[in-house]
């Protein structure tokens, strides 16, 4: 499929923002949505909305056929062994949260240690702050090296046979680092720690094979890959999943309620309490259709092309710092000189151009860059080169507007 | 040189100059009041110091790092605000912040830079920015009293 006519499908897109035809870049934070998925909640809202498994109702029986159905497409989508291993929540915070609560309080102990690195998204370190001060393990960082990737050596001398559990990020949202998971996962194994990976950057620009991978959990964000907010999956090996307790309790995860004890239901429903997030797990199911007849690797290319070619155009702006290494994922972090990223950012969206400035819920990264907070233009299969021309002249003209300004 | 006339509503000349040339920066040795304050959404933040004697600020200094406009604001406040009892300041503080919800505000109190942050309340996304050194004035002087 043509990107241009694929940017066709993005009603969102061709509208003009303070006079200006509209250049977003920041789907690091969200993705824009196709006609299909907009198309697919509001026939779901329209023609068959009800409760999933319970009723014997028609449109109840059609919720739940679709419901189940878009469980069988994410299945797909990362080649996991069974549906019992997808379970549905409201987005990678929630799927990695559920992991720190249920598996890391149960399984770890004072001296034990939580792996994680300096890249991490908030979301993929509080979680283990807290499962850590709970449980009394420590929690321990892989270093980065000097161009913002990691290291396998590194990684061999963080991880010990005490870490129980190794959480990373497959695709840094500020540096677009991709890092070598598989790689993380055999050394994690070999040290008996599970390993947890977030998703929420990869997921919606390549190929994801859980099997392949060999991690033991999987988080990520239906609203960054084309499809509806408050949507997320937790994908975890059966094994774990099984052994582990729910977080929320409540209706639909019941199997028998007792006036004292309850048991619960079989995977994945038992980690599901109360009505599920029907429309938005419909939505998604959408935009898995829509990105796989797009091809992955089609959309995977496209942004590599982009991120290439954005950094080409960038280092030849003086006074322009980018963050990352060369090869990356389909984002550019940086920074002018002598402006700050909010000024920076406000200048663009003038401009009709959409960034985000600030600092990425990733503090101690950014404590590691040395900045307080930095720009970020992120791309997905909807952006063109154009785009990027777009970006490239209004940094220009900010830099002469603060330049003179000054 | 302008490429956008509504960014120059923003970005006044005497705000680029309060950002360059911060007035009454660093930290109050001896301080009353000492309060820090970060905007967690987009990491700015200000240290503020303050000197209280008898209901009046006999000094302020602020010290921090955002951007141009909180770093401007920030400057602005502690030039208003210096010299004057809390009660003032205080007074000060709501009419910036009608000012910035674009509510009407007593304008016949002369607030000199800062008029210049009016431009501010046409960007609901800078507000924010704006308001961080005068929220921590505010909940430094309430923790004071």
């Amino acid at each position: 499929m043509d990107m241009k006519e694929v940017r066709k499908l993005f009603p969102i897109l061709s509208q003009e923002v303070n006079g200006k035809p509209l250049v977003y870049l920041d789907s690091a934070a969200t993705s824009q949505k196709p006609l299909p998925v907009i198309e697919a909640l509001d026939k779901y809202y329209r023609e068959y909305n009800s409760n999933v498994h319970r009723g014997v109702h028609t449109l109840g029986t059609k919720a739940t056929d679709a419901y189940e159905g878009a469980r069988e497409k994410v299945r797909k989508f990362i080649n996991a062994k069974s549906t019992q291993e997808i379970i549905f929540t409201r987005g990678t915070t929630t799927a990695l949260n559920t992991v720190a609560t249920s598996y890391a309080r149960a399984n770890l102990h004072e001296g034990d240690e939580i792996v994680i690195t300096y890249m991490e998204h908030h979301s993929n370190i509080i979680p283990w702050q807290q499962a850590a001060k709970y449980t009394g393990a420590t929690l321990k960082y892989i270093p980065l090296q000097e161009d913002g990737t990691i290291s396998l050596e590194d990684v061999e001398k963080t991880i010990t046979p005490n870490t129980k559990i190794v959480a990373v990020t497959q695709v840094s949202n500020v540096l677009g680092t991709i890092n070598p998971v598989k790689d993380i996962a055999k050394i994690a194994h070999r040290n008996g720690a599970v390993v947890v990976v977030d998703a929420a950057q990869s997921a919606p620009h390549m190929k994801i094979d859980v099997q392949d991978l060999d991690c033991d959990f999987l988080a990520f964000s239906g609203h960054k890959m084309c499809g509806p907010t408050g949507i997320g999956i937790l994908y975890g090996k059966k094994a774990l999943l099984e052994q582990m307790e729910p977080v929320e309790f409540g209706g639909e995860m019941i199997d028998f309620v007792g006036l004292y004890e309850s048991t619960w239901k079989e995977l994945p429903w038992k980690f599901e309490g109360g009505t599920p997030i029907i429309a938005g797990a419909i939505g998604l199911g959408a935009a898995i259709d829509f990105l796989e007849q797009v091809g992955l690797e089609n959309i995977a290319a496209h942004e590599h092309e982009l991120a290439q070619y954005a950094l080409e155009q960038l280092s030849t702006m003086e006074g322009l710092t980018i963050y990352g290494p060369k090869e990356r994922a389909g984002l550019v972090t940086f920074n002018i000189d002598g402006v700050h990223p909010h000024d920076v950012a406000t200048v663009l969206d003038a401009e009709g151009i959409a960034v985000r400035a600030g600092h990425h819920c990733a503090q101690p990264l950014m404590k590691w860059l040395n900045v307080s907070a930095t720009a970020r233009a992120s791309f997905y299969l909807y952006n063109t080169k154009e785009d990027i021309d777009q970006l490239v002249a209004a940094l220009r003209k900010t830099k002469e507007y603060f330049d003179h300004v000054f | 040189m302008s490429f956008n006339n509504s960014l120059d509503t923003l970005y006044r000349q005497v705000i680029m100059d309060h950002y360059k040339n911060p007035r009454n920066r660093g930290v109050l040795e001896g301080n009353s009041v000492d309060i820090n304050m970060n905007n967690p959404t987009c990491g700015d933040r200000v240290h503020l110091t303050m000197k209280v004697e008898d209901g009046k600020i006999i000094d302020v200094k602020f010290e921090g790092e955002g951007c141009s406009i909180s770093m401007s604001s920030a400057s602005m406040m502690t030039q208003a605000i210096k010299g004057k009892t809390v009660e003032e300041a205080l007074s000060l503080a709501q009419i910036f912040s009608n000012m910035m919800q674009g509510k009407e505000y007593d304008d016949s109190i002369d607030l000199g830079d800062i008029e210049a942050l009016q431009g501010v309340s046409k960007f609901p996304a800078r507000i924010k920015c704006a308001t961080l050194a005068w929220k921590a004035m505010e909940k430094g002087l309430h923790q004071h009293e």
